[in-house]
């Protein structure tokens, strides 16, 4: 068994490399554009669906070089256009080309904070990669610039080289901030707001930090060391953290205010409410959502038995429900913990799936299978209501709905039963309620979404949110983003109030 | 057992629960309601029965250990309030925090009657305190050995049949006791409140794992609870999903056993 990238392909590259810095200079764009696009190396298909070890193994240094030349370095950047943080996306990729990694990282560090991260789960094709020139005139956004590979390879080779720069905190200025949730937004509100000399606390309900990064993503397609690097700069800038810590259970909300007397609150909760699907047998034995599935085995290791103290059903025939990238995880989790045979079940077809293009493709090499236009209808037990089957309908595919994806039709009388024991529910998250619950005064929309203003402010004086609570399930970049507006927002308001102090 | 945690102490309330980890890496998260505060000295009291590996476990920590992970309040706090006549039935284990509850109806100005049940004598809980508060308090064990040789279920549809019946009952105790106190109460239209004890993992409701059938929706007992109307709870349900892991515990309860016999044998 080998890799994907054998030793040959990487000769080639650096063949491919010398070549064309020779002819730098005079390399037109068209040049650029036949410049083959650079395979990412991955772990052996049939090695990797075994074990947690990441997929993905990156570009070598001479791939990362090779696919920067690739960039037209246009004047038009749609590619920034298209970045929720608005990353010189050029600006680095021509520090790739030349060599200049550090400068690369400096570059991309300017505006996103967590790149190794980014790099990693970001949907590209729908984002940066989605309009890039290289891919319209290939005529095929697969062949668009690899941005996301590229801002990876930097911010591993910066890991990797010791080079990460820890940001600088300016002196204490004595006001204290509340970050409530450890997922992206609030890591990236906590680096923020440190920055600007005011201490830190960020409140944790589960006893780790990360989020849906440690909890949900698993560590084939984002290794937890990865995840603990960003923690310890933040306990480094002075950031404090109080794990096994419920916001509205452990503290009322406000009382961080009023009782703690924190400045500021940021609500980074999440979109932790696994939606059901609402039809027979979904309590049954077996059926899980693919939160609690994905939490058991990434948070509780339930994977490792015989270590851990939390059970993992024994799962040999599973149906995975949904076609997001929670179902894509689930159904590689669930191989990777023994499954003989995982199903993906999609009521739409593959082109309507919302899934990272490059996870469904690892998927399917795993030997994930894909059963598109069927829906299941009811959920099977035997007479220990343990999970027996699933039975499914088929559907075709007719007019575009709301979202603009062409909506699934059921074909009547086309039901038929599939034998499985596990159910793996993945069809949506919606808001946590526990934080609205136990707020009176806070705002939420029709879904439980926390209401904000453009800078983030909810109903709330001195209390924030960004992320999933506030957008519904969404992305990593987006929570991000949002978190860098609202600890904007906050330091603009803490600085005002310093100011205010030092007239008077 | 008592762990300090003060700020749990400060903000629970009757009805309310916390999880904890014996071990932070590898542990589980298991949930234990929460027996009695004392807020001044910032502890809460856990009162628990050894069934598996990390309850045999958290009884092997002494006074002054750190526990790795404690986290609460959970769940909805009891609705408490005036009603009239309230019966609280306890059955074994379910007495802990089933006693907090009583305290609370009775300071509210409620006629509380207590039915206490267990096996045998010796796993009748909290005896005095429950006796200190009750106007009326009725003991039961399935052996004879203490008070009425009967199930509760016998006393608590003697006092449904009264002319002044309850205005609710709350049931706390094992699955099956809880559904049996349900189903003699249904006939009588006595609003019967049950406290369930799911499998959990989170405690947040983030993953579903502790959901049950009430009525015709589906309720996440780590938020929508743990308290709900035991005549819409499905039981079958619950208790059939308790079991989803019997076997695997049984197993690791049983490696640790043999492992700490071993541990024994070695430091002798
Ligand atoms: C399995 C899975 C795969 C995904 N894959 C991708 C992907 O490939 N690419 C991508 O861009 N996005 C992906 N997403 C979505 C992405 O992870 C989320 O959009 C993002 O993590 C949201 O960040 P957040 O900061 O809003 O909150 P979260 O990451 O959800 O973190 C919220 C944190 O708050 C804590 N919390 C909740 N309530 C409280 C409380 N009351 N008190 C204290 N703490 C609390 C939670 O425990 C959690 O740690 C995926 C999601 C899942 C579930
Ligand atoms: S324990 Fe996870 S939702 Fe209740």
């Amino acid at each position: 068994m080998t890799t994907h990238t054998s030793q040959k392909n990487t000769e080639d590259a650096k063949k491919m490399l010398v070549d064309y810095l020779q002819r730098v200079d005079q390399l037109k764009a068209k040049d650029r554009t036949l410049i083959p696009p650079q395979e990412m190396q991955l772990l052996d298909p049939e090695l990797r669906s075994h074990t947690l070890d990441e997929v993905a193994i990156g570009f070598t240094a001479d791939q990362a070089r090779i696919e920067a030349l690739r960039c037209l370095q246009c004047i038009k950047k749609t590619c920034v256009e298209d970045c929720p943080v608005s990353i010189d996306i050029p600006g680095f990729i021509h520090h790739i080309a030349t060599g200049e990694f550090e400068n690369a990282a400096s570059v991309i560090r300017q505006t996103s904070l967590l790149p190794s991260i980014c790099g990693r789960v970001c949907p590209q094709e729908t984002q940066c990669q989605a309009h890039c020139t290289v891919g319209r005139a290939l005529k095929d956004v697969d062949k668009s610039v690899a941005i996301g590979r590229l801002e990876r390879f930097v911010a591993d080779w910066e890991r990797i080289n010791g080079k990460v720069k820890e940001p600088e905190v300016k002196p204490e200025t004595g006001k204290r901030v509340a970050v409530v949730g450890s997922g992206p937004s609030g890591l990236v509100v906590a680096a923020d707001c440190r920055r600007q000399g005011h201490h830190v606390t960020i409140f944790e309900a589960f006893h780790k930090l990360g989020g849906v990064l440690r909890y949900g993503i698993p560590e084939f397609r984002l290794p937890n060391e990865i995840i603990d690097r960003e923690i310890e700069t933040l306990r480094r800038m002075g950031v404090e953290f109080q794990t096994n810590f419920v916001v509205g259970r452990t503290r009322k909300l406000v009382d961080l205010i009023e009782k703690d007397h924190f400045d500021a609150v940021f609500v980074g909760t999440g979109a932790g409410l696994p939606f059901f699907m609402g039809i027979e047998g979904e309590n049954l034995i077996g059926v899980f959502s693919a939160n609690e599935y994905l939490t058991r085995a990434n948070l509780m290791h339930a994977n490792e038995t015989g270590k851990a103290d939390t059970p993992m059903f024994p799962s040999k025939h599973v149906a995975v429900l949904g076609g997001g990238n929670v179902a894509m995880d689930a159904a590689r989790m669930a191989l990777r913990l023994g499954a003989e045979k995982v199903m993906v079940i999609y009521r739409r077809t593959e082109n309507e799936m919302p899934a990272r293009k490059e996870e469904v493709r690892h998927a399917k090499e795993e030997g994930v299978e894909f059963r598109f236009l069927e829906n299941v209808k009811r959920i099977l037990g035997n007479e220990k209501k343990w999970v027996q089957s699933v039975e499914c309908i088929t559907c075709e595919l007719g007019e575009p709905d709301a979202s603009g994806r062409r909506r699934p039709i059921e074909v009547p009388g086309s039901n038929f039963l599939i034998n499985v024991d596990t159910v793996i529910v993945a069809v949506g998250n919606g808001s946590n309620p526990l934080i609205s619950q136990t707020t009176p005064d806070m705002q939420v929309n029709k879904r439980g979404n926390i209401i904000v203003d453009e800078m983030q402010k909810t109903s709330i004086d001195r209390i924030f949110a960004g992320g999933d609570i506030v957008l519904g399930a969404a992305t990593v970049i987006l929570a991000m983003g949002e978190g860098r507006r609202a600890a904007a927002a906050i330091n603009k308001m803490l600085a005002d109030e310093i100011q205010r102090e030092h007239a008077t | 057992m008592k762990v300090m945690a003060p700020l749990i102490a400060e903000e629970r309330q009757p009805g309310q629960f916390i999880i904890l980890q014996t071990e932070s890496e590898y542990g589980e998260r298991i949930p234990l309601t929460i027996a009695d505060a004392d807020r001044k000295e910032g502890s809460i009291t856990l009162i628990f029965q050894v069934v598996g590996k990390t309850t045999a476990q958290l009884a092997q920590f002494e006074a002054g250990d750190d526990l790795p992970a404690v986290v609460g309040p959970l769940g909805k706090p009891t609705h408490i309030q005036h009603y009239g006549h309230v019966v609280c039935t306890g059955g074994g284990i379910g007495i802990a925090p089933l006693y907090p509850i009583a305290q609370a109806l009775k300071q509210a100005g409620n006629r509380i009657t207590i039915i206490l049940g267990a096996r045998s004598k010796e796993l009748i809980i909290l005896e005095e305190e429950m006796q200190a508060i009750a106007d009326e308090c009725i003991i039961c064990t399935d052996d004879g050995s203490y008070g009425r040789h009967a199930m509760v279920t016998e006393p608590l549809k003697e006092q449904c049949e009264k002319a002044d019946k309850p205005a609710m009952v709350i049931a706390i105790g094992p699955p099956m006791m809880m559904k049996a106190c349900a189903e003699t109460t249904k006939p009588y239209g006595v609003f019967t409140q049950v406290s369930l004890n799911t499998i959990m993992v989170d405690g947040t409701g983030m993953c579903g794992g502790c959901r049950v059938n009430v009525g015709n929706e589906v309720k996440f007992v780590c938020v929508d609870g743990p308290e709900f109307d035991g005549h819409l709870v499905d039981f079958d349900n619950m208790i059939a999903r308790l079991h989803a892991y019997s076997d695997i515990e049984k197993n690791k309860y049983k490696c640790f056993v043999e492992e700490g016999w071993k541990e024994k044998m070695v430091s002798q």
